[in-house]
This record gives C-alpha cells, sequence and structure tokens, in this order.
C-alpha cells in the first residue's frame, strides 16, 4: 500500500446551496441542498430524469447553476471553468484517450499541470501500480478488457491527487460479476487514499453497497439523505420507500389525527382496520399509504391479523416469497426466509398477516 | 430451383461462382474495353514503339522543360493540399459539432460545390478574377490597389480554384472523423486539467488525423491529375503536367511521349494510393448527407 | 478578496474563432457559383457584377443557338444511357462481391476503384487513343462507355453500402421459404436497397452530364456534349450566354441534390417500413 500512501489526499468536502438548473421551463435541479464531508463516498441516487447526473455536472463544471453555489472544501467553484477546478472525474464510458498509451492516458493530466517527463512518468506508473496494472503502461486502451479500462481511468482520475474524485455512472458498462467485483475495488481504494467521492447511480443495490451516504433524487429534488441503512429502515417518503428495496403499499384513510412518529389506525380501502406509524403530521380522515416490506410481514391464524389468501407461492432458494390477496382485492408479496421453521402455507390458504407498528410506515398520500 | 434452395445457401453466400460471373461479367467487359485496353496501349506507344525503349521516359525525367512541370505540378498540388486542410478543418470542426437545420446548411455548402460542374466552378473564378471583375472591384473600392491586377493566369489563381474545386474532398473525411469523437473525450481532458487549447492540441486534432489524412490523399492525388482548371485559369506559365499530355496528343501528336508522362503520372500516384491503402475512402463522398 | 463573479465566465474564444472561419468558408464555398446567377441576366455584352438591368437574353441566346442545343441533347441523352448501364452493372457486380463468390475478388475490386484513383487526364488521353481506332470518338456508344465506367465506382460504393446495412437473414429467409435467387432479388434485395440505387442513379446522372476532362478528347467536330461546349466557350470568351449556361446547371445539381435527398428519405421510410 506504499503507492496508495503517495496518492493520498487532503480530502476536503463539499457543500451544495439551493442548487436550480432549467433546461427551458424544465427545472432539472430544483433547489437541491446537501453537504459531502471530507473523505466521505457519497452516492446520488435516482431514477433517470432524476438531477443526479445535473448535480454531477455542475459540480465538475460543465453545467452552469441558473440558482445556488458550489464549494467545494470552502472554496466558491460555482463560475471555475472545469479545467481550474483540481477534480478529478471518471466518465461512464471511461473515455481513455484511444490515440495515447495507457501510460500516456493516466500522464495527461500531469502533463497539462506543467510536470517533467521524468516525474510523470514515475507518479503514472505508481499510479498504475495502485490499479494492479503494473506493465500494461504500453498498452493502447482498446487492448484492454472493460474493467482494466476502468481502473485506467481512475487511476488517470486520482494521479494528481484531485481533491474530489466524481463518479458518473462508471460501472454500468461492465457486466454483473466484473461490476459487483468493481464495486468492492473501488470502495477499497477510495477508503486507502481516503478521496471524497461523489458516485451517481440509478443502481440501488450499487448505491447501498459503496456508500457511506446516499441522497436519493426524483424529479428534481433530494428526498432523503442518509446512510443506507437510514434509507431502508426509515424511508421519509413514499418515493424512497419505493425505490429502495421492495415494499408493498396498501391505501386507506387515518382515523385520528396524528403527529410524525405516533401510531395511528388506518382503515384500509378494503375495510379492515390496522396500525401503523405516521411518518409525517395526518390529519383525520385524511388519504394515505402504509409501506410494509415483505419481510417484515409475519404469517399467522386468518382469525388473528389481516386476512388474506395466497395466490401464488415462488421459491428462490434463500427464501419464498409469496403472493397475497388481500379483501379489497389488491395484492401485496410476504418473504418466508429459508430455514425458518414455519412450513409456507399451500396456495388457495386464508392466512393472518401481522406485523411490528414500527415497520408500517404511513406517508400522507395526496393522489 | 424451388425445390432446392440449399444449393444457393453456400457459407452465406446465395450465389454460385458460376452467377456470380455472370453478375460481374458485364463490368469485367467494359473495364476491359474502357480501362485496361486503353492504358495498357498507351503504355505500351511509351515503351514498345516503334522498338522497345525507355527513351520517352528519359525525356520526361530529364528535359528541364518537362521537369520543370513536374515540378510546378507537385508544388501545386501541395499548395492546394495544405491550402484546402487549412480551411476545411474549422468547417468540418463546425459541422461536427451542428445538428438539425444549420448542419443541413452547412452540408449543403458542401455538396452543392462538389456535385456542381468543374467547368461551372472554373468558369466563375474567371468571371471574379478577370480584369474587371468582382475581385478586383473590391479591391480597388477597398483601396488596396489603384488598377486592376493581373489575377487570371497567375499559380495563385490557379491555386485558389483548385482549392474550392478539391475542398469538398477535404472537409467529408474531415467531418467524419470529427463526427466520431464523442463529446465526453472534450469533458475528459478540460475535467483532466486541459485548457480549450491543449485539449485541441492534445486530443481532438490528433483523433482528427484519420480523416485528414485520408483527405490530403484525395486532394493531392486529385490534384496532380488536375485538367480543366490549370487548363483555363492558368496560362503556360503555369502548365501542369495534365495540361502538357494534352499538348503532346493534341498538338505534337507526339502519343509515345505523352505516353511516357502518363506512365510517370501512374507510377507516383498509385505509389501514394498504395503508400496510403487505408486511406482511400470513397464511400465518404456518396450520399453523405 | 474579490466578491465571486456572478457572471458565466467565457470560455468560448478560441471557438468562435473556429466557427468564424468556417462560416467565412462556407462563403467561399458557395459564392463563386452564385454571383454568376446574377450576373447572367445583365443586359450588357460583358459580365458585370451587380448587373445594370434585367434581361433574359443570354438565356434566349442560348435556346435559340443549334450548337448549344445539340450539345445538351446529346449530353442528356449520354446521361441516361450511362445512367442505366452504370446502375445496372454496378449493382450487378456490387451483388456479386457481397453475395457471390467471385473468384479474383480482390482484382475486382481493385478495378472498380481504379477509375477513380488514374487521374482523368490518364484515361482521357488512353480512351482517346483506343477509341480514334475503334471508331468510338464522337458516338453515342463511346461516350457511354465512357461515362459508365467513370460513374459506376460511385454506384458500386453506394449500393454495397446499402448491401452491408441490411440484414442477409432477410435473403435467407426468402430462400428458405423456396423462392428462386431471382425471385428473393426481385422481393426482398432490390426494395431494400432502392434507397441506394436510386440516390447512386441520380449521382451518376451528374457525373456524366458534368464530365469534361474524357469529352474533351474523345469529342469530334460536329459530335460534342454540353461540357466541352462550354470548355471550348470559356476558352474564346468569358460570354453572359455561359453565365446563363452554368446557372442552369447550377439549378439542375440543387434539384438533383433535392430530390435525390426527398426520394431517399422516402424510400428509406418504406424499406424500414417493410423491413421491421
Amino acid at each position: 500500500m506504499l503507492q496508495s500512501a503517495a496518492l493520498s489526499s487532503r480530502s476536503v468536502g463539499i457543500e451544495i446551496e439551493g442548487l436550480v438548473k432549467r433546461f427551458g421551463s424544465v427545472k432539472a435541479v430544483d433547489g437541491v441542498s446537501l453537504a459531502v464531508e471530507p473523505g466521505e463516498f457519497l452516492a446520488l441516487l435516482g431514477p433517470s430524469g432524476s438531477g443526479k447526473t445535473t448535480i454531477l455536472m455542475a459540480i465538475a463544471g460543465f453545467e452552469y447553476p441558473d440558482e445556488g453555489r458550489i464549494r467545494v472544501g470552502g472554496e466558491d467553484l460555482t463560475w471555475v471553468p472545469p479545467n481550474r477546478r483540481n477534480l478529478g472525474m471518471v466518465f461512464q464510458k471511461y473515455t481513455l484517450f484511444p490515440h495515447m498509451s495507457v501510460l500516456e492516458n493516466i500522464a495527461f493530466p500531469l502533463k497539462m499541470r506543467g510536470l517533467g517527463r521524468a516525474e510523470r512518468e514515475e507518479r503514472a506508473r505508481a499510479a498504475l501500480a495502485t490499479v494492479r496494472l503494473d506493465g500494461y503502461g504500453e498498452r493502447k486502451p482498446s487492448q484492454l478488457s472493460g474493467g482494466q479500462q476502468q481502473r485506467v481511468a481512475i487511476a488517470r482520475a486520482i494521479v494528481y491527487k484531485p481533491r474530489v474524485l466524481l463518479m458518473d455512472e462508471p460501472l454500468s458498462a461492465l457486466d454483473k460479476n466484473l461490476r459487483e467485483e468493481m464495486q468492492i475495488e473501488t470502495k477499497h481504494l477510495q477508503r486507502e487514499i481516503g478521496i471524497t467521492v461523489v458516485f451517481v447511480t440509478h443502481d440501488q443495490t450499487e448505491a447501498l453497497t459503496m456508500a457511506d451516504r446516499v441522497a436519493v433524487l426524483d424529479q428534481g429534488r433530494l428526498q432523503q439523505i442518509g446512510s443506507p441503512h437510514d434509507l431502508y429502515e426509515t424511508p421519509r417518503t413514499a418515493f424512497v420507500a419505493g425505490f429502495i428495496g421492495e415494499t408493498n403499499f396498501c391505501k386507506g384513510r387515518a382515523q385520528g389525527a396524528g403527529v410524525a412518529g405516533q401510531r395511528i389506525g388506518v382503515t384500509l380501502d378494503g375495510g379492515d382496520v390496522v396500525e401503523a406509524t405516521a411518518v409525517e403530521a395526518v390529519a383525520q380522515g385524511a388519504p394515505v399509504r402504509i409501506a410494509i416490506r415483505p419481510e417484515r410481514l409475519s404469517l399467522g391464524d386468518p382469525a388473528t391479523g389481516l386476512a388474506a389468501c395466497v395466490e401464488e407461492a415462488i421459491y428462490a432458494g434463500n427464501a419464498t416469497t409469496l403472493l397475497l390477496a388481500l379483501p379489497s382485492g389488491q395484492s401485496i408479496r410476504l418473504r418466508v426466509p429459508a430455514g425458518a421453521a414455519l412450513a409456507s402455507p399451500a396456495v388457495g390458504e386464508r392466512v393472518g398477516l401481522s406485523w411490528r407498528v414500527e415497520d408500517a410506515r404511513a406517508f400522507g398520500d395526496a393522489a | 430451383m424451388s425445390g432446392r434452395p440449399s444449393r444457393w445457401l453456400l457459407g452465406g453466400r446465395h450465389y454460385s461462382e458460376a452467377a456470380s460471373l455472370a453478375l460481374a461479367a458485364p463490368f469485367l467487359i467494359l473495364a476491359f474495353v474502357t480501362f485496361i485496353l486503353p492504358l495498357g496501349s498507351l503504355l505500351h506507344e511509351s515503351l514498345f514503339l516503334p522498338q522497345p525503349t525507355l527513351a520517352h521516359y528519359e525525356r520526361a525525367l530529364t528535359e528541364p522543360v518537362y521537369l520543370r512541370v513536374m515540378l510546378r505540378t507537385l508544388r501545386i498540388a501541395a499548395s492546394v493540399t495544405l491550402l484546402t486542410l487549412l480551411l476545411a478543418w474549422p468547417l468540418a470542426w463546425l459541422m461536427a459539432r451542428s445538428s438539425g437545420l444549420r448542419l443541413a446548411i452547412l452540408v449543403a455548402s458542401v455538396l452543392l460545390p462538389l456535385w456542381t460542374s468543374v467547368l461551372v466552378r472554373t468558369y466563375a473564378w474567371m468571371v471574379l478574377l478577370q480584369k474587371n471583375g468582382v475581385v478586383n472591384q473590391l479591391l480597388i473600392g477597398a483601396g488596396i490597389t489603384g488598377e486592376p491586377l493581373r489575377l487570371l493566369y497567375t499559380e495563385g489563381a490557379v491555386v485558389l480554384a483548385m482549392s474550392h474545386v478539391l475542398l469538398p474532398f477535404m472537409v467529408l473525411p474531415i467531418f467524419s472523423a470529427l463526427r466520431g469523437i464523442p463529446e465526453d473525450y472534450n469533458r475528459a481532458a478540460q475535467m483532466l486539467g486541459a485548457s480549450e487549447w491543449a485539449t485541441f492540441r492534445e486530443v481532438i486534432f490528433p483523433l482528427s488525423l484519420p480523416g485528414v489524412t485520408s483527405g490530403c490523399l484525395m486532394v493531392f492525388l486529385l490534384a496532380l491529375g488536375f485538367f480543366v482548371t490549370p487548363a483555363l485559369i492558368g496560362g503556360p506559365q503555369q502548365m501542369m503536367i495534365a495540361t502538357l499530355v494534352s499538348q503532346q496528343v493534341r498538338e505534337m501528336l507526339d502519343w509515345s511521349f505523352a505516353g511516357a508522362l502518363v506512365g510517370v503520372l501512374l507510377a507516383f500516384v498509385l505509389l501514394i494510393a498504395v503508400a496510403f491503402k487505408r486511406a482511400v475512402r470513397l464511400d465518404r463522398f456518396v450520399g453523405s448527407a | 478578496m474579490s466578491a465571486p463573479e456572478r457572471t458565466r465566465p467565457s470560455r468560448h474564444a478560441g471557438r468562435a474563432a473556429i466557427g468564424a472561419i468556417a462560416y467565412a468558408v462556407t462563403v467561399f464555398l458557395l459564392l463563386p457559383t452564385l454571383v454568376i446567377m446574377p450576373m447572367s441576366v445583365g443586359p450588357e455584352r460583358y459580365l458585370r457584377f451587380p448587373p445594370d438591368g434585367f434581361s433574359l437574353r443570354w438565356y434566349a441566346e442560348y435556346f435559340g443557338d443549334a450548337d448549344w442545343i445539340s450539345a445538351t441533347l446529346f449530353s442528356l441523352e449520354i446521361g441516361v444511357v450511362a445512367t442505366l448501364a452504370a446502375t445496372v452493372v454496378g449493382t450487378m457486380l456490387a451483388l456479386a462481391l457481397v453475395r457471390g463468390r467471385l473468384p479474383g475478388k480482390g482484382l475486382v475490386e481493385l478495378l472498380v476503384i481504379g477509375p477513380v484513383i488514374v487521374p482523368h487526364i490518364a484515361l482521357a488521353v488512353a480512351m482517346f487513343l483506343v477509341f480514334e481506332q475503334l471508331r468510338l470518338t464522337g458516338t453515342l456508344l463511346g461516350f457511354a462507355m465512357a461515362h459508365t465506367i467513370l460513374a459506376l465506382p460511385f454506384v458500386v460504393f453506394t449500393v454495397l453500402a446499402a448491401l452491408y446495412r441490411f440484414d442477409a437473414d432477410l435473403e435467407r429467409a426468402a430462400l428458405s421459404c423456396g423462392a428462386g435467387p431471382l425471385r428473393t432479388f426481385r422481393h426482398v434485395t432490390l426494395p431494400l436497397i432502392a434507397p441506394g440505387v436510386v440516390s447512386a442513379a441520380l449521382f451518376a446522372f451528374i457525373i456524366s452530364f458534368d464530365e469534361a476532362v474524357v469529352s474533351f478528347f474523345i469529342s469530334n467536330l460536329d459530335r460534342k456534349t454540353l461540357p466541352r461546349k462550354m470548355f471550348e466557350d470559356i476558352d474564346y470568351n468569358v460570354s453572359p450566354t455561359l453565365a446563363a449556361v452554368a446557372t442552369m446547371l447550377t439549378l439542375l445539381t440543387i434539384a438533383a441534390l433535392v430530390g435525390s435527398h426527398l426520394i431517399k428519405s422516402r424510400l428509406d421510410r418504406r424499406a424500414r417500413a417493410a423491413g421491421s
């Protein structure tokens, strides 16, 4: 790890304040504020059109915001051109220059910074060693595999010790196995050199695997920012609950008013009354949506819980997923881990569903 | 035939050897009568008439009058190549960064001259460059010169008009090379600290080189054998090899010497074409719209 | 420390300069041909820009001159024959190259590209030599053959591109359905490559109609093409009649380019609709 020590940089934080970016009449980013801690790995996660890439491009300097500020290490970079920001970036398709050798690619940013030939080569070789590609320096990028090109792209982005590393879906071009391997490898590398990383992805598993914290975006707005655990256990919006992991949504009306965190009774559309935890303040009779994870539902006697009928059982090795029909006709999923002493009920059997009140999260439902 | 399709499905190719030959036969006959036989006869004329001799080639390559013509031809072809390159690169770059209506207009401005008769374009330059022509009017109007300049029948006029005629052959291959460079390369270079100029010098220009080579080759080869424009716009002082060949055939009736000149020209052209075989891409000039 | 700048930094100076040069080059490309047009309607015997009036007398002169008209008609005649020949021969050859098993394929390909690499002056003089002996100078057959070989490379490359673009499995499907090679070509291949063939034909016509070098040599005194007639007239005097002819030729080229684009996009749509 000697080589990576040579690459470690004084890590700095990023502050984004009230960022707005319009494309014509569309607000691609709509008032996003967030702070990235020094040395943190932050993932920007969202579906396409959520504004995650636009935020990254604004940090990189390829988009100038209509409103708001971007500070890196306390320095206002909002209007600084990209080549003077001293940030590193790994692109979706690696963008290694095809007419340069691997080593020339890695030395390119050093050349742009006016370093002498000998020092350029020495540092480029060290960076190549950090990504475990010693001996590949003389090859052309096209002679490397996708994963190797990816590693070269990372080496090129960190060789000049940038203050921050930006990554724009860098693993999306790799096949599944390689992608999982590279996720862990990238994460290790980031820890070793201690650089601050902002990583854009639409893949929630990737975000949860790699990031210290994840910022979930939808339609240009920041939905929630927090650790993978927080996002999964305590989603603050219905969008986050649905986007991260698998969730059942049941519609109903609040029996009484409640504030955030309070237990409330909810009358489901089918007429049953259940208990849930309010995520936000709800008024009496207001429409709500309850989100419950499939693995947090328990099976019981039909007389004791929410009555349901088993429609399908899907065996998947590590777990069995049951498709259940509620009296309202709605279908929900329940997951029984393999090895649980319970025998799976047969198709057509009637069961009762129950859950811990903390696991049923009630969101106000405007729609 | 319908019962035995397998006969026609040999290795993914549908036609047998005999059928293929039959399809190619009209071309082969035509190519023999209009290409192989004529060039063969002409070279035969230069080498074997009246008896086997290299005298005609020796004359072409040693007599100062003819050597001067050949050197001038090379010089003009090189100047035209350089000038078209300087003019074509910015236009190709702008085209590569354009889309929609702007791209359509730019492409049209290249394709229209490409497909307009060389005679029409040469004639246009003669009109523009004549003594009381538009260019002289402009020069006098701007106070650059007091009386009309003699612009026609100068080497500069030949180079200018030939560059105009050959410019599309330079623009299209460079355009196609630049078009293939993803915008992300530009961004990556800037992200890594390259200024606009450094991005151009280190990334964009090197990546356009295959197109530049291909364009230079096309223009240089075409310029070497160019006939119409130098014959009309140049005077005797600007004679290029094509005009010399024409003169030998039409005025001197010296077929053997004309054949030797053509032989020299062909050897030169073929040498360059073979050396840069991969850069000769004809398909770029057809239907590039 | 100065207050942060509110305005966007300008990083477009270099780009703006290259863009300005590019537009100037566009003007350089188009202007000479376009300047001729207004000059062709001037009333004076010498060409002026801008013209001092409007008159169609030079167009009338062209249409009233038997020499001009016969040269034009001869060029049209040659153009039609050469276009048909180049399109048919070129398409057949392209099929043999892609779908056939042609012995000596590399040599044939060299032969196709030959007329592009070999300078036209060499071809012109060489053809002059042989055509004199074969009594082909000044004949429709001679011109048509010469123009066909010159236009062929463009047809072959256009059709080759069209053939490579479409899925050969479609042909295999037709063959396996029991259609013979001829019917497969007629009902599957031809409709799919039609856009390429049509634009190739139009370009072949323009090449033939504008061809000046070979025509210059294989014409004789009483049968000459329009470019040959223009060549002679330009050499003697820069008359306004020529400006009228040049204008008409330019307009014809524009019409052909626009026409080719329209036909091609229409056939393309049809081929896509049929293909998918």
